[in-house]
C-alpha cells in the first residue's frame, strides 16, 4: 500500500469514529448545543477541553518554532501552559458559580450593562476569528500534505470539511468527539516522537531523551549545539532574543490563554465549583503530556534535519541533488515540496545543496572558498516540522499517517470549539440577548449554524495572507484576548470597585491598542504592505507585535480603574452579585440567561 | 460581607497570592530573567534554566493547580461554604 493510500485511511478512519460520536451525541436542546447539560466529569471534561485547546497551533506550528529558534521560543511552552494556572486560580471556579452560558453573559450582569456585554461580544468575536485564521492554516497545511496539493488549496477543502463537522452538534457531541480527538492525538504526537528519541539517545521518553545523551555520550543539546554553530546558525540552548520581550510575550499567551472564551466556556459545564478547580488541573495533565513531549520534538527534528543535508559531518561534502531526488530517505523532500511549502535550489551548480546561515560571516568565508552562492535550502516553512518528522527519521508508513490523522483532529477540534463560542456569541449574546429577544429555540439554532459558515468565510479571506507562521498567528488572537477579556473577568470577580463604564472603557482601550499595535506591525487586516514598522524593528523598543497583549491588558486594567473612580459607584446589589460568586455554596446548574 | 465569608475571602486571596508568586519565579524567574543566576547548574548539555523554561515550570504549574483545588476545597468546608 502507498503512502498516499495510507495516509487517506488514517484520516478517513479518523473523520468517520469523530462523525458517528457527533451523530449519536446530537444537541437537540439550546441548553445542550451551549453546554452539553452540565453531565460531564472533570477528567472528561478536562481532556476534551485540552483537544479544544491544543490547535494546529501545538500540534502543527509549535515544535517547528522551537526546533529554528530554540530556546527564545520557550515562551510558547511556559505561555501556553502558564494560562491554566491564572484560569484555575482567577476565573474558573467563579464563572462556574456564576452559572451562566457565556463570557459575555457574565460581563453583562457583573457591570450591569448591555453595552459592556456587546463590547465583550466584539472583543470575543476579534480575538476568535483571529484564532480561526490560524487553525485554517494549519488545516491547509495538512490537508495541503496528505492530498499532495498546494496548500491553498488544502485551506479550501479544510474549510469545508471545518463547516460541515462543526454545524453537526453544539458541545455535548463536540465534548465526546474531543475526548476522542484527544486519543488520536496524542497519540499521533508521542508515537513519533518515542521512535527518534530512541533513536538519537535510546531513551523511550522523549521528555528525558531532550536533555539525554548520543550513543557517542555527548549529550543531545551539546550536539545539536555543536551542529547549529557549525552552519551559522546561532546556538540552539542559548538566549538571543530581548528578555523584556521574551517576559512579556509569555505573559501575554499566559494571559490570552486564561481570556479565550471557547477555554472558559468548558468550566460552565463542569457539576460543581469544586469541578471546575479539579477540571483546570486535568486540563493541563492531558496538555502537558504532549507540552513536555514538543521541546524534544523540535530539537531531535532539527539535528535529524542538519544531519540529513549534511551527511557526511557539517565540515564535509554537502548532500548532493542525485540523492535528495534517488534515495528514499530524502523522498519526504519531493512530496512537501508539492505542497509549495519546502524548497531548494542548486544556486552555484555544483550538484550539491549547502544548507547554511548565508549571513554569518564566518560561513561566508566558508562559502567564498568553496564557491558555495548562499543558502541552497531556500525555503523550509516552519509549519511543516512536525508533519513532515516522521518522514524526516523514516519512520513507518502508518506513522506518517497517524500524524496526518493527528494533526487534523487537533486543528479540527479547535476550529470546532471556536466556530461554537462565535456562534453562541452572536445567536445567544447578539440576537437573543440584544437585537431580538422574542428569538425562538429554533430559529436560535439556525443563527448560530449561518454565523459559523460567516466565521470560517471571514476567516479563510484573512487567512490568504496569514501574518506568519500558524502559531504565530495565534499568539496574536491570545493576545487581543488578554488586552479585552480576561482584565474585564478578573476585575469583575476581584474588585467591587469597578463599574460600568469603568469596564466598557478599559476592554475598549485594551483591544484597540492592542489591535492597533498588531495592524501598525502586520498590516491592516494582514494585507500585505500596509504596515508601517515591522516585528524586527518594532514601534516600542524590542517589544513585538505578538508580545503587545499584556500591555494591552495593563492598559485595560489601569483605565477601567481610574475610570471608576471618576463615575458612580457600583450599586449594592451587583456588589451582593460579586460576593456571592465567590463562595461556592448555592451553585445551581447553569441556567439560560436573557 | 459577613464575617466568615470574608475570613474566607481572605484565605482564599492569601493562597492565590502565595502560588502566583510560585508561579512567576519558576517561569519569569527561573526560566528567563534569572536564567543566567543559574547557568553554573548543568542540566543534560544545557542549563537548569534552559530546563525550567522548557519543562520544569510546566511540572510546576501542575502541582500549583492541584494544590490549590486541594487546599481550596479544603478551605471551603473548615468555612462550611462548601456545596451540599
Amino acid at each position: 500500500m502507498d503512502q498516499f493510500t495510507l495516509n487517506l485511511l488514517f484520516v478517513g478512519a479518523s473523520f468517520a469514529l469523530y462523525i458517528g460520536i457527533a451523530i449519536w451525541a446530537r444537541a437537540g436542546s439550546t441548553s445542550e448545543f451551549y453546554a452539553a447539560g452540565r453531565g460531564v466529569h472533570p477528567v472528561t471534561n478536562g481532556m476534551a477541553t485540552a483537544a479544544d485547546w491544543m490547535s494546529a497551533a501545538s500540534f502543527i506550528s509549535m515544535a517547528g518554532l522551537i526546533a529554528f529558534t530554540g530556546y527564545d521560543n520557550s515562551s510558547f511552552l511556559m505561555g501556553w501552559t502558564g494560562g491554566y494556572v491564572l484560569l484555575a486560580l482567577l476565573l474558573a471556579p467563579y464563572l462556574r458559580k456564576f452559572g451562566k452560558f457565556t463570557v459575555s453573559e457574565f460581563i453583562g450582569d457583573r457591570f450591569y450593562s448591555k453595552t459592556a456585554r456587546m463590547v465583550a461580544v466584539i472583543c470575543l468575536l476579534v480575538a476568535s476569528i483571529t484564532y480561526v485564521i490560524g487553525q485554517m492554516q494549519g488545516v491547509g497545511i495538512a490537508f495541503g500534505r496528505f492530498l499532495e496539493i498546494d496548500a491553498f488549496w488544502g485551506l479550501l477543502i479544510g474549510a469545508c470539511v471545518v463547516f460541515a463537522y462543526a454545524v453537526f452538534g453544539g458541545m455535548k457531541g463536540v465534548t465526546y468527539t474531543q475526548v476522542a480527538q484527544y486519543c488520536v492525538l496524542i497519540t499521533a504526537y508521542t508515537i513519533p516522537a518515542v521512535f527518534i528519541s530512541l533513536q538519537l539517545t535510546g531513551n523511550p521518553i522523549p521528555a528525558l531523551g531532550l536533555f539525554g545523551s548520543t550513543e557517542s555520550g555527548e549529550p543531545l543539546l551539546a550536539k545539536l549545539n555543536q551542529i547549529v554553530t557549525d552552519l551559522g546558525f546561532a546556538e540552539y540552548t542559548a538566549a538571543h532574543g530581548s528578555t523584556i520581550n521574551m517576559v512579556l510575550f509569555t505573559l501575554s499567551l499566559m494571559i490570552g490563554t486564561a481570556g479565550l472564551p471557547h477555554v472558559i466556556m468548558r468550566f460552565f459545564t463542569v457539576p460543581r465549583v469544586s469541578d471546575a478547580r479539579w477540571s483546570a488541573g486535568w486540563t493541563l495533565v492531558f496538555i502537558a503530556l504532549l507540552y513536555l513531549t514538543a521541546p524534544a520534538v523540535g530539537a531531535m527534528a532539527r539535528l535529524n534535519i542538519s544531519e540529513l543535508m549534511w551527511p557526511n559531518g557539517t565540515q564535509g561534502e554537502a548532500v548532493s541533488v542525485e540523492q535528495i531526488e534517488t534515495d528514499p530517505e530524502y523522498a519526504w523532500m519531493a512530496t512537501w515540496q508539492k505542497t509549495g511549502l519546502l524548497g531548494w535550489e542548486d544556486k552555484n551548480g555544483d550538484g550539491k545543496i549547502q544548507y547554511y546561515n548565508d549571513a554569518n560571516a564566518d560561513l561566508q568565508a566558508r562559502a567564498a572558498e568553496n564557491g558555495w552562492e548562499g543558502n541552497e535550502l531556500t525555503n523550509f516553512n516552519r509549519d511543516i516540522l512536525v508533519l513532515a518528522n516522521p518522514e524526516i527519521a523514516s519512520l513507518p508508513g502508518w506513522v506518517i499517517g497517524l500524524v496526518a490523522a493527528g494533526g487534523l483532529a487537533a486543528a479540527l477540534s479547535t476550529a470546532a470549539g471556536l466556530l461554537l463560542a462565535i456562534s453562541s456569541a452572536v445567536s445567544h449574546d447578539l440576537l437573543k440577548g440584544q437585537l431580538t429577544p422574542n428569538m425562538s429555540e429554533k430559529s436560535e439554532l439556525l443563527a448560530a449554524r449561518i454565523s459559523m459558515a460567516a466565521a470560517i468565510v471571514v476567516a479563510v479571506l484573512l487567512g490568504l495572507n496569514p501574518p506568519g507562521f500558524a502559531a504565530q498567528t495565534v499568539a496574536l488572537a491570545f493576545g487581543l484576548a488578554a488586552a479585552s477579556i480576561f482584565p474585564a473577568l478578573m476585575m469583575g470577580i476581584f474588585s467591587t470597585r469597578i463599574n460600568n463604564v469603568g469596564a466598557v472603557a478599559g476592554m475598549l482601550a485594551g483591544l484597540v491598542v492592542t489591535l492597533l499595535y498588531i495592524f501598525l506591525h502586520k498590516g491592516w487586516f494582514f494585507i500585505p504592505d500596509t504596515n508601517t514598522f515591522t516585528d524586527a524593528d518594532p514601534l516600542l523598543g524590542p517589544i513585538k507585535s505578538t508580545s503587545f497583549g499584556a500591555i494591552g491588558a495593563a492598559v485595560n486594567f489601569a483605565v477601567a480603574y481610574v475610570v471608576s473612580g471618576m463615575t458612580k459607584e457600583t450599586p449594592q446589589e451587583i456588589k451582593d452579585l460579586v460576593e456571592s460568586v465567590r463562595v461556592p455554596r448555592g451553585a445551581g446548574t447553569a441556567v439560560e440567561g436573557h | 460581607m459577613s464575617q466568615n465569608n470574608n475570613a474566607y475571602w481572605q484565605a482564599n486571596v492569601r493562597l492565590i497570592l502565595i502560588s502566583l508568586v510560585i508561579w512567576a519565579v519558576v517561569s519569569f524567574g527561573f526560566g528567563i530573567i534569572l536564567r543566567p543566576l543559574l547557568s553554573g547548574i548543568a542540566v543534560g548539555g544545557t542549563d537548569l534554566g534552559f530546563w525550567f523554561a522548557q519543562q520544569g515550570s510546566i511540572l510546576v504549574f501542575l502541582v500549583l493547580i492541584f494544590f490549590y483545588a486541594w487546599r481550596m476545597n479544603k478551605l471551603d468546608h473548615e468555612h462550611g461554604v462548601d456545596e451540599e
